[in-house]
């Protein structure tokens, strides 16, 4: 959780990604932080993130999107 | 059939009155063939593309949903016996056969969409490239006509397949409704470009008659007339006369006819949206809204997220994501890092991915290179207001001005004219001479032109521009009072005095100050021809 919070904190050093889970809804994250983020994933995890799983739901907050990358690692 | 004409009128009264009166569960039937005639009157021979793509699209569907249950069933009976390694061995083997068919649909509908859309300009490059090369002659144009709205139901029968593939939803089973989805005619000129969980789940069900959903459908539909009919039509003499007329009308000229085509393009465009989506709801059917106030965006991303949504969502969930993800664009970022650094590394797949979306929304709106640099202009503006954003943050850190009405005033009109300036490829449909007239406002000082008169020589009179400023001020200011809720809401909780006085008030100036051409048909809408 902390190398994704680090990833997300570098992006936007001004959100508090630990309380935040409207990062979709509120327009925290738009189409380019999504893009960064999925290659810092690939790189920092090794997982590559689905096209079907860039949902609002999956990246709404930091927990979400870790339990996806965790969920998708366990496939692995 | 234009939705302005008469004939389309007297089309919808006579459905309307027939589809309250069958049984209902023929509803979606009767829309059928209302779809298919109302395409057909555009040209018989245009049916035979639509029904390719239907069927073949409908089979590729069905053959995936096929596969999903036998993945499932088989996956339930050995959940079991298997070990993960074995279960993911035999998912990815199933996405390997669930894609065939799909490559296969879609090789044909977007096959079609490209031959008879982009096969003359391809031919125009080749014969450049060869006269380049010192060749003579070349190769003849095939001259194919367009198919109405190909580059709409094509998407849409796109984006219904790539959803079947990844599991969004199972696909539909009936031939004939999926050709109603596909063929739908309110959207089926210009969209919005539905998506089949959206559209469906109104298309089919029954519906009976509904007072209030049928007047608020009407209403719509005649405040997209009021749109298209008083605004967009007496806009588009004097945008003709400016742009017609390059070498006469430059400088301030351009200026002028930049900004009358922002305001006609959006009234043609949304004017339309709003006859289809109050068609629908005369219908019972919901369909999406394309636009949510775009020239109030303070930003181009966010402009984007405003005007022709559905538009924006398809590039964005069928070229930008899955380009993003795909194998060589994640290779790209890791080798991009290696090579030259974090910084570059970040960047290269949302630089590749952008300007790639960019040049097939381009593309997909007209097969010329003006929308090709209209497309690139948009995601090169994108890109380097992405790169500025840290000059934003020291700025805002600077002086807080954010939240302040003047500077959000100045970011709308800054997006107004960022806008309105790249569009000037799709006026002057001609790159150098875009570069040339954009150019000119800045190097030919003919400033008088706007006060000595001269506007009133572009085929609009003085009380003509009356008429379209108090037009377009209502306009605003019902974008402004929809931020609060539904305007119609609002209306219908008027006293009837009041609510009738309004309804007449915009029939009467619809009827009264309507650019009608002959036999009472309006222009063609500027988005048919996408």
């Amino acid at each position: 959780m902390d190398e994704l919070l680090k990833i997300l904190e570098e992006m936007h050093p001004d959100v508090d990604f630990r309380q935040c889970d409207t990062l979709i809804k509120d327009k925290v994250l738009d189409s380019f932080d999504i893009v960064t983020l999925l290659a810092e994933i690939d790189g920092e995890f090794g997982v590559t993130i689905p096209v079907e799983e860039i949902t609002p739901d999956n990246f709404n907050s930091a927990q979400a999107l870790y339990a996806l990358i965790i969920r998708l690692s366990d496939d692995l | 059939m234009l939705f302005t004409s008469y004939g389309f009128i007297l089309f919808l009264v006579a459905l309307f009155v027939v589809y309250y009166i069958i049984p209902r569960k023929y509803q979606w039937a009767l829309l059928l063939g209302a779809s298919y005639l109302f395409y057909a009157l555009s040209g018989l021979q245009f049916l035979a593309y639509i029904v390719a793509t239907t069927v073949c699209v409908y089979y590729a569907g069905r053959r995936i949903g096929d596969l999903v249950q036998t993945e499932s069933a088989y996956l339930r009976e050995n959940k079991q016996e298997l070990a993960k390694p074995q279960i993911n061995e035999y998912k990815s083997k199933m996405k390997a056969r669930k894609r065939i068919p799909m490559l296969l649909a879609l090789f044909v509908a977007l096959g079609i969409l490209a031959f008879v859309k982009y096969i003359d300009f391809a031919i125009a490059n080749i014969n450049l490239i060869a006269r380049a090369f010192g060749s003579e002659g070349g190769i003849s144009f095939w001259t194919i006509a367009v198919p109405l709205g190909i580059s709409f139901y094509t998407f849409k029968s796109a984006a219904y397949l790539i959803d079947v593939y990844r599991g969004k939803f199972p696909p539909e089973r009936n031939l004939f409704k999926f050709a109603l989805f596909v063929s739908f005619f309110p959207e089926v000129i210009q969209g919005p470009i539905s998506r089949f969980d959206q559209l469906g789940k109104t298309l089919y069900g029954y519906h009976p008659f509904d007072g209030r959903n049928v007047k608020f459908g009407l209403q719509r539909i005649a405040w997209g007339f009021f749109k298209k009919l008083v605004i967009a039509d007496q806009l588009m003499v004097a945008v003709r006369t400016i742009i017609d007329d390059p070498d006469h009308y430059n400088g301030s000229f351009v200026l002028v006819g930049m900004l009358l085509y922002a305001f006609q393009l959006l009234a043609d465009f949304s004017g339309g949206i709003d006859i289809t989506i109050g068609i629908a709801q005369v219908l019972g059917v919901t369909v999406q809204e394309n636009f949510r106030r775009p020239y109030f965006a303070k930003s181009i991303t966010d402009y984007w997220r405003r005007w022709h949504i559905s538009m924006g969502a398809w590039f964005r969930d069928y070229v930008f994501f899955p380009m993003s993800v795909s194998k060589p664009m994640l290779a790209l970022s890791k080798f991009s890092r290696r090579r030259f650094g974090n910084a570059i590394g970040k960047r290269a797949p949302v630089y590749l991915a952008t300007l790639t979306t960019w040049f097939a929304t381009g593309i997909w709106h007209g097969s010329s290179w003006n929308f090709i640099a209209w497309g690139l202009a948009n995601g090169v503006i994108i890109l380097i207001s992405q790169e500025l954003e840290p000059f934003y943050d020291w700025f805002h850190g600077k002086f807080n001005v954010k939240h302040t009405f003047g500077f959000r005033s100045f970011q709308v009109v800054r997006t107004l004219l960022l806008m309105s300036s790249i569009r000037l490829f799709d006026c002057y449909m001609d790159v150098p001479l875009t570069f040339k007239m954009f150019g000119s406002m800045f190097t030919t000082f003919n400033y008088q032109v706007l006060f000595d008169g001269s506007l009133l020589h572009l085929g609009i009179s003085f009380s003509h521009y009356v008429l379209i400023l108090s037009s377009l001020t209502v306009v605003g200011i019902v974008s402004l009072l929809q931020r609060s809720g539904s305007v119609r809401e609002k209306i219908e909780a008027q006293p009837i005095g009041i609510r009738y006085s309004l309804y007449g008030m915009l029939i009467l100036s619809i009827l009264v100050f309507g650019a009608y051409g002959v036999g009472y048909d309006a222009k063609q809408f500027i988005y048919n021809q996408f």
